[in-house]
């Protein structure tokens, strides 16, 4: 894709990503709401929470690093914009796909973590500081049965890290057919951690440390981290259902269950957050190395065994 | 009404603050979250820090040890921040008007701060989470009128 024609997609890319963030936040309070047997906000409500954070003041406090408090909330919107427009040209039209793309969006969506971790060190608060610290566990943990679980996947394309070829790719045995829905399990897993949403908060842990790596952010950059993680709400799912289930560009059965999975996902996180507590860290790190690792690689050698190796 | 304005009025976010109260009123502020009155239809909910409130719910007149920390989380609040008084102690001192220990009512310390904070008083021992909510809509009020 050439430059100029890029920079509209991107634009539109990451203005149609927001918007479906912020409604699946909505619909991530307004389920919680409905298991707790509560009414829930109205529909715009993130809306209202991003348009008064945008109006607050922007306090920074005295011993933090000025630079990389501010510009932390940037950084991870730009990344999860990029990686939200790859992701979605990938699905409207697979062939603009390059090779290892899908390396590029894995990083994209490392960097928004990243940028959580600069923030909550830079901001000179305790709390901020363990909250960092719990944020970098965390990746150590669950980026590894995230990419082993999408090995099937990538073997399913041919041996291949070009997300066009993943997402028009099928399944061609049934070893390999079982080890994408483990792989998609795992992958739901992983996207609570990545979002940060109960079981795995420990960064941002409201009761235990104050919002943690955000605890000392206010206003516009507030509404920046917010709108991340709206956006991380919406692009997580859709990597999953790129690559577990194909790109939305290949009729209308396809795509209709393309949807169908795509909501699972976020019901199911949002569900998984209301039925438990938060786990302490190093039992979530246990959770992830030694209990969706080995079953991720379960996966991989069932895939293979199923293509006759 | 603008925009700024508009998300002020649709998404306060409360911090609570307890200044020496009994616990009777934020036993009454829990209230408010349970699904009877669900205050998060109004975009409600509980900060984590005083960085992140629009509302800070302080319960309890103030003593001498809390002075100076209800003074700091005033200042570390984000304006606009309005304060709601919970209960008979925060807005007079209640029975405690003559103890030793104490320092003054709720208003009387915050506007040592800042002598044009927003302050909203909802009396009662404890107040009724209606009275919560209603003093809540008329503190937004108030800080709307004050602020456009």
């Amino acid at each position: 894709m050439s430059l100029p024609a890029a920079i509209p997609v991107m634009i539109l890319a990451c203005l149609a990503t927001a918007v479906l963030g912020l409604l699946l936040k909505w619909i991530d309070r307004k389920v919680t709401a409905m298991v707790q047997w509560r009414k829930g906000p109205p529909w715009y409500q993130p809306l209202a929470d991003l348009a008064k954070l945008m109006g607050k003041e922007t306090i920074v406090p005295e011993n933090a690093r000025r630079t990389g408090f501010l510009i932390a909330p940037i950084l991870g919107f730009a990344a999860v914009s990029v990686a939200a427009a790859i992701l979605w040209v990938v699905n409207i039209d697979p062939s603009v796909s390059f090779v290892g793309d899908l390396v590029v969006v894995l990083y994209l969506l490392t960097v928004p973590s990243l940028a959580i971790v600069l923030g909550g060190a830079s901001s000179g608060n305790p709390h901020g500081a363990i909250g960092a610290s719990r944020e970098m566990k965390l990746i150590l943990s669950y980026e590894l049965p995230l990419v082993l679980a999408m090995v099937p996947a990538m073997i399913a394309g041919g041996w291949t890290l070009k997300l066009g070829a993943i997402a028009t790719a099928g399944s061609s045995s049934v070893g390999m057919t079982i080890a994408m829905i483990v792989g998609f399990i795992i992958g739901i897993l992983c996207t609570q951690a990545k979002l940060g949403l109960v079981p795995f908060d420990q960064a941002e842990a409201e009761t235990e440390i104050m919002g943690g790596v955000y605890c000392e952010y206010s206003g516009p950059p507030l509404a920046m981290f917010y709108l991340n993680r709206a956006m991380m709400h919406a692009v997580l799912p859709l990597l999953l259902v790129t690559i577990f289930w194909g790109s939305l560009s290949q009729g209308v059965g396809h795509a209709v269950v393309w949807v169908v999975l795509y909501l699972v996902v976020v019901v199911v996180v949002t569900l998984v957050r209301n039925t438990n507590p938060r786990v302490r860290i190093d039992h979530a790190m246990k959770f992830f190395w030694f209990g969706l690792t080995p079953v991720a690689l379960v996966a991989v050698v069932l895939t293979l065994i199923g293509n006759g190796l | 009404m603008n925009w700024k304005l508009w998300g002020l009025t649709k998404s306060p976010w409360v911090y609570h603050v307890n200044t020496g109260a009994c616990n009777n009123c934020d036993i009454e502020i829990v209230d408010c979250l349970t699904p009877r009155f669900d205050i998060e239809r109004f975009g409600m909910v509980l900060a984590p820090t005083p960085r992140h409130a629009d509302a800070l719910l302080v319960t309890g007149g103030v003593t001498q040890q809390a002075k100076p920390r209800l003074q700091e989380v005033y200042r570390q609040a984000a304006k606009p921040c309005i304060v709601l008084c919970v209960g008979a102690c925060a807005c007079t001192m209640g029975i405690f008007a003559e103890c030793y220990h104490m320092v003054g009512p709720v208003d009387k310390v915050i506007r040592e701060v800042d002598p044009n904070a927003i302050i909203v008083y909802i009396p009662g021992c404890p107040p009724k989470p209606e009275a919560i909510i209603a003093g809540a809509v008329k503190g937004l009020q108030t800080a709307c009128a004050a602020l456009s």
